[in-house]
């Protein structure tokens, strides 16, 4: 509509006749940019025409090469992809060298007809310089009175504006059907937090293994003694339920940690303190949990920042290390968080011996991983062991 | 000629078709103006042909993954060719990524092409975001066509995180498990948001096939139609054009559709396409295999994300601990860093253009393609947010560059901090000058032309540079280069191409050096044959 408008002022011009034979090919073609509102400012083409220059024949053989050797590549990928070994074999050489070839033989074949037709545009083609109209601006001040003329007749003709009712009418339905659009993918999507409160419980919960304790576990199922973990050693340890390896309970990993002596008692002294405080009425962060046994300690390897495993010990500091993030985590101080974005200590696992067998007393007393928004500081005794 | 002595002429067939097709079609003229369009040549206006074209390998190369990969949370026990994991239990989705790599022929070729090609996406876009921020061509009339590219940035971004969490290996699952403690931190809704988008708790069976079906429909959908509409916008609105001679803000200079443009992109896409080609197969890229299936428990040093993703896990490791206690709830320290931060640099991002009108006090509609450096203000914006992003990004591998240079981990995350809020400032401050020295110098070039390298002594004593003027008169500031060098003006023969060694014979000396007028001069000036 609007580039009608613009092209009025070079409409077809009566001077030039199209079927005039003296017009040459290339008249035509100026013809039709003029129509087009366009204009050719510098043309050359990039050889003359007539006998070729040895310059057009070296850069006419250059192309021809290109466009050869692209074909070759290309059927020497259809070969390698076909009888090249390509199976996986432990030790075998030639299936190793399978994708290098793909890339050379595809890739090569892509890149060098690239290059042909690179050079052609670049050394054989015309080299010139085309000025069009952008036919910028806004469409002339009559298209838009009557364009605005044409949509608000359409709106007078539908009489919304004199029939209130409709209008009002026309909301419900608007409202209704705008709700509807969404509420199945909501509802259908939607599970409510606080339904079996999935956030709270880990498989270290009783109930998942009839309401006895819950053992710890490698990750092949057999039950772990205290005397199995040496001194300073640590261990990832699972729930000993039925798939508790399994990422079914990727909430539930546990870092078991012997401690050395004076690292237990470290931790030991750091718990009584905490204790103290918290009858004292001062603000320690909850909950305390004295869920050592003897030497062992557990802690979650949910990070409480993101939920990275933050499991990378470091043996001499004393220090765990969460690798997504460089939260750090000390071992000797209720696994407090001392340096990186983390806020939360690694909940406690509270522990004990049954029949020689390492157990959790309960499940966690405080909810496991990243923070949320109704998160409960601690989770009662109660509520952990049912 | 009679019909009945009508014979079939191969060459008579084009015009007949042509002429039929029209009969039914009327395309004549559009398909002249089409073919004669005139598109402005400079090669920064590539870069978003690069994305286009990665944009179009993927979906080649993302429908041949589609035929073998079943997103499926299944578990199951690999019985593969791969010898290392034989007996392991996994997901579906793995086993078939592990039977893509290895027993499918030529699927790793595909699948490793596929993930280069997505990060090519995405790292063009983000360069040629770049020179349309640089260059001022998001202004009036190109609003639009700006925020579509903002949010083709971001349907990008999580196109990609969505393809780097379906394979289910350890990599994919620990992207996933952060995803799960950035919806946590969300206030109020993200436990909601968190159960409903899993299904259940982290990381249940529902996931992975519905990232499969975001991935391979909803977000390529989304990205087709919008990029189909970008392209629909440039094209009704021309391309922006660099200052040369002749181009004003009312037409465009370059060359025609066909055959000059036709021709370059086809050999581009094609390089494009061979490129990509060439690292699928001789860079590894995603070794699946070596990272194994995802379990809970294990992580290892050394996990990044992709690269587009690594501003927002440098942002992640920056933040301080600070979650707010409020009464009874708590706003985690994590949302800041995930969520608010990429919200705020989005709506930046948004609302730039207006905010440029503002700075610059410029409600015109420009076409003309501005230099940097007669924008300062904006272009040292730009170094500040692209300074900002860096500091992140380089963060977002703190670990690594901590274990590489032997820094301690803890003194890379204090230098991430105070890098972020210096930096900035100062990466604002250096390119303000360095704009601002540029004009200056192009100006002293206007105003007393170029230095000849000609030192002459004058009888009194004093040593004074012989300058070249442009021209007799006054030569006005107008943003378009200026010619810095003797050569630029045909004063001296074209400078020799090479590096160390000429790798071209030196041209015959121009046949003359005309004089400069002042009627020609800025025609002249110009016009002076581009440097070789």
């Amino acid at each position: 509509m609007s580039s009608e408008h613009h092209h009025a002022s070079v409409g077809a011009d009566s001077t030039f006749e199209v079927d005039d034979p003296r017009n040459t090919q290339f008249d035509l073609v100026h013809e039709g940019l003029r129509r087009d509102g366009m204009e050719i400012a510098h043309y050359t083409p990039a050889f003359p025409p007539g006998r070729k220059s040895r310059a057009e024949k070296r850069i006419e053989r250059s192309i021809a090469f290109l466009f050869v050797l692209s074909g070759l590549l290309a059927f020497g990928f259809v070969v390698a992809y076909i009888w090249w070994p390509w199976e996986y074999e432990v030790g075998a050489v030639a299936s190793k060298f399978y994708n290098p070839i793909l890339a050379v033989t595809l890739g090569g074949s892509l890149v060098t007809i690239a290059l042909a037709v690179l050079v052609w545009a670049k050394k054989l083609l015309p080299h010139e310089v085309v000025v069009q109209d952008r036919h910028d601006g806004p469409s002339s001040y009559d298209e838009q009175r009557l364009t605005g003329a044409t949509i608000m007749n359409v709106v007078d003709e539908t009489g919304i504006k004199r029939r209130p009712l409709i209008k009002a009418a026309i909301l419900l339905p608007a409202g209704g059907l705008g709700i509807a659009a969404v509420a199945p993918l909501v509802g259908a999507l939607i599970k409510n937090p606080q339904d079996g409160h999935p956030l709270l419980k880990t498989g270290w919960n009783p109930e998942n293994n009839d309401g006895q304790r819950v053992r710890l576990t490698r990750d092949d199922g057999t039950p772990i003694r205290p005397e199995e973990v040496s001194v300073g050693g640590q261990m990832t340890a699972f729930p000993g339920i039925p798939g508790g390896a399994t990422n079914r309970w990727a909430d539930s990993p546990t870092l078991l940690i012997h401690l050395r002596q004076d690292d237990a008692d470290k931790l030991r002294a750091s718990i009584a303190a905490s204790e103290s405080a918290q009858a004292a009425g001062r603000d320690v962060p909850l909950p305390v949990v004295a869920g050592m046994w003897e030497n062992f300690v557990a802690y979650s390897k949910i990070c409480t920042h993101a939920g990275c495993p933050a499991s990378l010990y470091e043996q001499q500091t004393n220090r765990l290390l969460c690798p997504c993030h460089q939260s750090q985590f000390m071992i000797t101080d209720q696994a407090k968080p001392v340096f990186g974005p983390a806020h939360r200590k690694l909940p406690m696992l509270p522990l004990d011996l049954e029949d020689g067998f390492l157990v959790a007393r309960s499940d966690f007393l405080e909810p496991i991983g990243p923070s949320y928004w109704e998160r409960p500081a601690e989770i009662s005794e109660q509520e952990a062991t049912s | 000629m009679s019909p009945k002595k009508k014979r079939f002429s191969l060459a008579r067939v084009p015009a007949e078709v042509g002429v039929g097709l029209d009969e039914r079609f009327q395309g004549a003229t559009l398909l002249r103006r089409a073919f004669n369009k005139v598109f402005p040549n400079h090669w920064s206006f590539l870069l978003g042909e690069i994305a286009l074209y990665s944009f179009i390998t993927l979906l080649l190369t993302g429908t041949f993954l589609a035929l073998f990969f079943d997103p499926s949370m299944t578990e199951v026990v690999y019985d593969g060719s791969y010898t290392p994991l034989r007996g392991i239990e996994m997901s579906q989705a793995f086993n078939t990524s592990l039977h893509l790599s290895f027993d499918v022929r030529g699927g790793l070729f595909m699948r490793q092409m596929h993930h280069w090609a997505a990060l090519l996406f995405l790292a063009s876009i983000v360069v040629h975001m770049f020179r349309i921020f640089f260059t001022g061509a998001f202004r009036k009339p190109r609003e639009t066509n700006w925020l579509i590219g903002v949010l083709l940035f971001w349907l990008a971004f999580f196109e990609g995180f969505a393809g780097y969490g379906l394979p289910d290996d350890a990599l994919s699952g620990t992207g996933l498990r952060i995803a799960t403690g950035i919806v946590l931190s969300i206030p109020v809704i993200g436990s909601w948001t968190y159960l409903s988008l899993f299904g259940s708790e982290f990381p249940g069976t529902e996931i992975v096939p519905r990232l499969y079906i975001v991935h391979v429909f909803l977000i390529p959908v989304l990205l087709l139609g919008l990029i189909a509409l970008h392209l629909a916008i440039m094209v009704k609105q021309k391309h922006t054009q660099v200052q040369v001679p002749r181009a004003t803000d009312h037409n465009v200079v370059g060359y025609r559709m066909v055959p000059n443009f036709a021709f370059k992109t086809t050999g581009f896409f094609l390089l494009i396409f061979g490129v990509i080609a060439l690292m699928g197969g001789l860079l590894q890229i995603n070794p699946i295999w070596l990272f194994g299936p995802y379990k809970g428990e294990v992580v290892s040093a050394a996990s990044q994300p992709d690269w587009y993703v690594m501003f927002l896990d440098g942002s992640t490791r920056l933040m301080p601990d600070w979650d707010l206690t409020i009464g009874p709830y708590t706003l985690p320290a994590m949302f800041w860093p995930t969520v608010v931060l990429p919200g705020v640099l989005t709506m930046l991002a948004v609302f730039y253009p207006q905010i440029d009108r503002r700075i610059y006090k410029d409600t015109e509609a420009h076409h003309i393609a501005q230099r940097p450096r007669d924008a300062a203000i904006r272009t040292s914006l730009g170094m500040m947010a692209i300074s900002f992003w860096l500091v992140l990004t380089i963060s977002g591998a703190n670990d690594v560059v901590a274990d590489k240079f032997d820094i301690s981990l803890n003194a890379m995350t204090w230098a991430g901090r105070v890098g972020l809020l210096i930096v900035p400032p100062i990466a604002y401050w250096v390119t303000y000058r360095i704009c601002l020295g540029l004009q200056q110098h192009d100006r002293e070039v206007l105003a007393h032309g170029v230095e000849t390298g000609i030192i002459k002594r004058l009888p009194d004593g004093r040593f004074i540079e012989v300058h070249q003027p442009l021209a007799d008169g006054h030569l006005e500031y107008t943003g378009a280069p200026v010619p810095k060098k003797m050569n630029r003006i045909g004063a001296l023969g074209p400078a020799i191409r090479g590096f160390f060694f000429p790798i071209e014979k030196e041209a015959p000396p121009p046949p003359a050096v005309t004089p400069v007028s002042p009627a020609d001069a800025p025609r002249t000036l110009e016009e002076a044959p581009p440097k070789r």
